[in-house]
């Protein structure tokens, strides 16, 4: 059996697994529906922190406008939802939601992108607080009421297998051609150009991918809460997200997937606190900080196919 | 091929998992009966709106503190868990799950209206009540079709009743014929507010304009208004805005009356807007200090005794919350969270510090609003506007 195979097989194997004890889990009742709510924020935030780690960690380009892309498509879905309360009615809001985001991306990426740095933080920024602001005056968006009533679609097990097909999207495009472009650009933008790497088109890429996501994320949030309101999608949203990719390490999904594990477990723990939770939660991101600059995982990717060649390398030693 | 064999093996088996997860899992709720009736108090103890999460637990735990010392209800006593939602909408539904889950008969809180719709799915799910003692919005009890949300309780007057006493007031007690709005569109109490006014006042609305939560420089607006000839001056907001709206207006030599919902109901106000030019300001209150009923002078001098402060309206709504489910409690047999729900709509004339009230079809109180009028930064007059 060829090793990409295996590779495969190991992947498949463990999704199955993990969603086998989730399953199992529920059904004997070790998981109340508290729990599955926790379970639910830890699947939306996996998504919305694999789409920004291809924005932040893979192309190198600073956003701060996360969540500005996950309220486009909170809102189409919603829209979408409460018109066809079906799953009909939930794929076209995903749809509809990735494909207006890719295109707000795309129109918002043409200048900001251009920009490096603190200076594309800071456009990003804008663009973000001017997604929730045309939201917030938007009619069909119901303004500052925001909408209500959204027929609860998500489950954790649509959540679940999307969250993998989106780490799936995102892994093989580190690891495609293009992936291996966008990294150039991230490490010596200059060296990249003078090798005839289009830059622009490779930040751009990554750029939609992302937000991309950040839609799909959004949908979920919109048809699980069942209640949207600008104000959920603001600045503070965006920073959560960043907190996430930089704490699980900056080019790592797994870091990436790891840290919206790990914060999600936090805040259901430490939830008894109440307000001492927010300072535990602080401390715990400082702690990472001193002692882990790079992250949890820095650089570094847990692969299956490592797997194997470990095993060969004792193979040989021996 | 060992190896084919097993995963093939796990896939297999993983394939019927995924087969029967379609059978959701059945949460028990808390039906068994317990020596104890727990009250889960969700409310906003950190974050932006921490000031009426905090005030109202405050109020909760007074009340629950005065039916235990009197030996609870029917034999029972009350058992108060408190949860901090952060002001996170999210957070609040995951909390009203939770409390559900952890035994909880009846959920009081969370404090805005944003909160409270968020956790009224948890509510409805778990089949536990909720009551909001200060969610204002009309959608907080009615859903988009116009049914009742069955879960979900408040025990303060709605926004567009608060907005139709104000338009009432204006008309009748200050003779108003031509009106300004200054509103905050930034909130759905803001927008709300407006557009209730709008519909019921008699005269006429000569110019609307907007705000967001956060702004502190209106002379702009202002001095378009200014040029403008009115009679009223409505600002639907809260007070952080409201108080320099009001000190901006006055200096600038707006005299005309000020008007305002509840959301001015905070000390703050006066602090904000200077107390020489808080004169000729109205606002409508869920409740007042004054007057001459026993039951809020002694609900006033117990707080004061706790607390070491004077109640707010948030700590008076949320009090009379309590009081409000016992009241319902009162007359059961078996406690269960759906009997709670059953006797909370069959709560008939209870009488609290906030008013004396029924609950209409949609689950809203049925009550009167204290228009209170501020002069040099001291409440003066208060005149209470019937529902109709």
């Amino acid at each position: 059996m060829s090793k990409r195979m295996k590779t495969i097989l190991v992947w498949v194997g463990a999704a199955i697994l993990g969603f086998a004890l989730i399953q199992i889990a529920i059904l004997t009742g070790w998981i109340t529906r508290y729990y599955e709510m926790t379970l639910m924020l830890i699947l939306i935030n996996i998504m919305l922190a694999v789409g920004l780690n291809l924005i932040v960690g893979i192309s190198g380009q600073l956003s701060l406008g996360h969540a500005g892309f996950m309220a486009i498509g909170a809102y189409t879905t919603g829209i979408v939802t409460k018109m066809m309360p079906n799953l009909g009615g939930f794929a076209l809001g995903i749809l509809g939601g990735v494909v207006l985001s890719g295109i707000v991306a795309y129109i918002v990426g043409i200048p900001t992108l251009r920009l490096k740095g603190d200076y594309l933080a800071i456009a990003t920024l804008g663009v973000g607080e001017i997604i929730r602001i045309t939201i917030l005056n938007l009619d069909i968006t119901n303004g500052a009421r925001g909408l209500s009533g959204i027929p609860k679609l998500a489950t954790w097990y649509y959540a679940y297998i999307v969250a993998l097909l989106i780490i799936l999207v995102a892994a093989n495009y580190v690891n495609s051609s293009p992936g291996r472009a966008t990294i150039s650009v991230r490490e010596d933008e200059i060296a990249a150009e003078s090798l005839g790497i289009n830059t622009k088109k490779y930040k751009m890429i990554a750029f939609m991918i992302g937000t991309m996501t950040a839609a799909v994320a959004g949908s979920f949030h919109a048809t699980y809460y069942q209640l949207i309101v600008p104000s959920q999608f603001d600045f503070v949203r965006s920073i959560d997200i960043l907190i996430m990719v930089v704490l699980g390490g900056m080019g790592s999904l797994t870091g990436s997937i790891f840290a919206a594990v790990f914060l999600g477990l936090l805040n259901h723990f430490l939830a008894d606190y109440g307000a001492f939770r927010v300072i535990l939660y602080a401390i715990a991101l400082i702690l990472v900080m001193i002692f882990k600059p790079s992250g949890l995982f820095g650089r570094k990717e847990i692969k299956a196919s490592k797997l194997f060649n470990w095993k060969k390398k004792e193979a040989s030693r021996s | 091929m060992t190896k084919k064999r097993w995963f093939m093996g796990i896939t297999a088996s993983a394939a019927m998992l995924l087969a029967a997860c379609s059978a959701e899992s059945v949460e028990e709720g808390s039906s068994e009966e317990t020596d104890t009736i727990n009250i889960a108090g969700i409310f906003e103890q950190s974050g932006p709106v921490a000031a009426y999460g905090t005030s109202e637990l405050n109020g909760v735990q007074l009340a629950v503190e005065e039916i235990n010392e009197a030996g609870g209800v029917n034999g029972k006593e009350f058992e108060l868990t408190d949860y901090d939602t952060q002001s996170e909408e999210t957070e609040a539904a995951q909390l009203a799950t939770r409390a559900a889950s952890e035994g909880a008969h009846v959920l009081v809180g969370p404090a805005t209206s944003g909160a409270a719709m968020a956790a009224a799915p948890s509510a409805a799910a778990a089949s536990v009540p909720l009551v909001s003692p200060s969610a204002t919005a009309d959608q907080v009890t009615v859903g988009e079709d116009g049914e009742v949300t069955p879960y979900v309780f408040r025990t303060s007057f709605k926004d567009s009743f608060q907005g139709i006493a104000l338009a009432n007031f204006a008309d009748n007690e200050l003779g108003a014929e031509k009106a300004v709005i200054l509103g905050d569109n930034s909130s759905d109490y803001g927008v709300g507010l407006a557009e209730a006014f709008t519909g019921e006042f008699d005269g006429e609305i000569v110019a609307t304009e907007n705000f967001t939560a956060g702004d502190t420089d209106f002379s702009a607006v202002l001095t378009s208004l200014a040029d403008q000839e009115f009679d009223v001056l409505f600002v639907p907001g809260y007070y952080e805005e409201a108080g320099l709206i009001i000190r901006q207006a006055r200096e600038m030599g707006i005299d005309q009356p000020i008007l305002g919902p509840d959301g001015f109901g905070n000390e703050q106000l006066v602090e904000l807007a200077g107390a020489e030019n808080v004169t000729d300001v109205y606002y409508s209150a869920h409740y007042t200090s004054e007057g001459d009923n026993p039951n809020v002078s002694e609900f006033v001098s117990a707080f004061e005794e706790s607390y070491g402060s004077e109640p707010d309206m948030f700590a008076a709504l949320a009090y009379d919350t309590v009081y409000l489910v016992a009241d319902a409690v009162e007359g059961l047999d078996e406690v269960t969270p759906e009997a709670i729900r059953d006797a909370l709509r069959e709560v008939e004339d209870f009488e609290g510090v906030t008013g004396t009230f029924s609950f209409d079809d949609f689950h809203n109180p049925v009550k009167s609003a204290i228009v209170v009028e501020l002069e040099n930064g001291e409440e003066v007059n208060f005149t209470e506007v019937q529902p109709e």
